[in-house]
């Protein structure tokens, strides 16, 4: 009779954390994909209610490039969506099922275990948004003028890095606040659609509200983007480019250490109490 | 009857009114359930002000103000009747039990959207007192054609829980994104019920789609009630009398009382034969 011993030593640190990540990325990845229902549903429903807002343009008479501003506002939803309901609700749904003590006694951090979530979840939602995208322009005939691919580029990684930062944030808060966060996920839908200016551009806020809503990184984010690759971008821009890359970096160094922060705490609570992770409190 | 009103109708809008509001105190339940429908009127109107030059008085703005303020039914009624029947099976796994108790099953979801009726009612007055307060629309509860806007409401808010019961029943049997389906459907009506904008915008192949929907003449005789002669600066509906539009929603309300009894019949059969009156899409 044999007998199978794992000699590996078990990973621990950086190993442990990258292995985390992949281990946790990975469901996202493949799962969405096998789940055709949900990636028509993440697709399509952003994309109605962007075709709505088009035809609300046209009523008004707009200029071509609002058109092409709300097809951006519609494929940037999927990340705020996949954010809220993937990411931020996530820890609240682990507890709902029972998972979340189990992810909390793993010897693994749970930093690592949003990260693989929050980068699993972006290959997907990339991908909606693209479809999203390219759809509209294709069917409303948009038309692009980049200025800076790189610039487009640094601003996108910033904006996803501090937008998913600021779920990671809200995955631990909602976590101790319970039921409630179900009911904010679903009000904070269309403020933060208004606020962040996923429909028009933020300039039409005035300077004190258009700054107050850049706490939301798709603000800043998107009022970038917008100038970096629409003819009249620049004029309707709310700041100068470099100066939203700028806000956008502090923006994702502070969600993150935030997270970190936050997280341990409530890590450390769940040990210390054991009610956190108990889905009838 | 009245066994079915005590049994079923009333617990039932007891019920949705405390998961709709007992989640926190009065005031912040009265934050939340007014932030989200007023924000989704607020990204029009500043898309308005941000391309148009014609200002406040402009029919398209108070038609696009108005729209969207009734739509808050849509979400409130019709999807959460489809919503409540999949919270209770999925998180409150509570289904099952009323399902075994001597209740009915359609009437019980008629009572649960009456607590989603009353929060849409809310917002709606609120973002329609924010409208004539700080918007300019041209909203006098002075002029308003009380009869025929209550008279419309009414019967649009009971094709609107029919259209729910047969979303709800038929989520019931779906084992994979139910969630979706009521949110689709809602998504679906906003673009094709010309709520937001005239259905003549629409490409002509698709603007037959709206003038199937019930929505669409329920619109036009609540903003007729509300803006009078200037409801008619459209052309989409102007050919019909209230009369005519009456008809036409009562005719629709009643194919969709049929089709939401049949439906639920079916789609009950369907969820208890395969199961899923107490199945978990592990959400």
């Amino acid at each position: 009779m044999t007998t199978l011993v794992n000699t590996r030593p078990p990973d621990r640190g950086w190993r442990l954390f990258l292995r985390t990540i992949v281990a946790r990325a990975y469901p996202r990845v493949v799962g969405q994909q096998r789940e055709k229902a949900w990636i028509f549903f993440e697709t399509f429903l952003p994309f109605l209610a962007t075709v709505g807002y088009i035809y609300v343009y046209r009523a008004m008479q707009a200029p071509e490039d609002y058109i092409g501003f709300v097809v951006m506002g519609g494929a940037m939803t999927a990340f705020w969506l996949n954010v809220m309901w993937s990411m931020a609700s996530q820890l609240y749904w682990e507890k709902e099922s029972g998972n979340l003590a189990l992810y909390v006694m793993a010897p693994n951090s749970l930093m690592a275990i949003l990260l693989g979530m929050a980068l699993g979840g972006m290959f997907a939602t990339t991908l909606r948004a693209v479809i999203i995208t390219v759809l509209g322009s294709l069917l409303f005939g948009i038309q692009f003028q980049v200025s800076s691919y790189l610039q487009l580029l640094v601003v996108f990684v910033l904006t996803m890095t501090a937008l998913y930062g600021l779920g990671m944030l809200l995955a631990s808060l909602f976590l101790l606040w319970g039921r409630e966060a179900w009911q904010i996920s679903v009000a904070l839908q269309e403020p933060i659609y208004f606020l962040s200016g996923f429909y028009f551009p933020i300039r039409s806020f005035g300077f004190a509200i258009a700054m107050s809503a850049s706490i939301v990184p798709l603000t800043l984010g998107m009022d970038a983007m917008r100038q970096l690759v629409f003819a009249t971008g620049p004029a309707l821009g709310f700041l100068p480019v470099q100066v939203e890359v700028a806000v956008l970096l502090v923006l994702a160094v502070g969600f993150v250490a935030a997270a970190r922060f936050w997280l341990s705490y409530m890590e450390r609570r769940a040990i210390e109490e054991g009610t956190l992770t108990d889905r009838r409190r | 009857m009245l066994n079915t009103l005590r049994r079923s109708f009333v617990p039932a809008a007891w019920l949705g009114w405390q998961i709709e509001s007992n989640w926190t105190d009065p005031f912040l339940f009265l934050v939340f359930s007014v932030v989200k429908p007023v924000a989704s009127v607020l990204i029009l109107v500043f898309m308005y002000q941000a391309v148009s030059r014609a200002g406040a008085d402009a029919p398209i703005y108070a038609y696009i103000y108005l729209g969207n303020a009734f739509y808050i039914y849509v979400g409130a009624v019709m999807a959460g009747a489809s919503y409540s029947i999949l919270d209770d099976r999925e998180r409150y796994r509570s289904l099952k039990y009323i399902y075994i108790a001597p209740v009915s099953i359609p009437i019980y979801l008629f009572g649960r959207a009456v607590a989603r009726f009353i929060t849409g009612t809310i917002a709606v007055v609120i973002t329609l007192g924010a409208g004539a307060l700080f918007f300019r629309v041209p909203f006098n509860p002075l002029t308003v054609d009380w009869p025929l806007f209550l008279g419309a409401l009414a019967l649009g808010i009971v094709c609107l829980t029919f259209m729910g019961v047969l979303i709800g029943t038929w989520t019931m049997t779906l084992r994979t994104e139910p969630w979706f389906v009521g949110d689709a459907v809602a998504a679906a009506l906003y673009l094709f019920s010309g709520a937001i904008f005239p259905l003549t915008v629409l490409p002509s192949f698709l603007q037959p789609i709206g003038f199937a929907l019930p929505l669409t003449y329920w619109l036009e005789l609540l903003r007729r009630a509300v803006l009078g002669p200037g409801a008619a600066a459209f052309p989409t509906l102007a050919a019909f009398s209230n009369g005519q539009l009456f008809g036409i929603l009562g005719g629709i309300t009643v194919v969709f009382g049929l089709v939401a009894f049949l439906g639920y019949r079916y789609f009950d059969q369907v969820a208890r034969d395969n199961g899923m009156i107490d199945a978990q899409s592990n959400f």
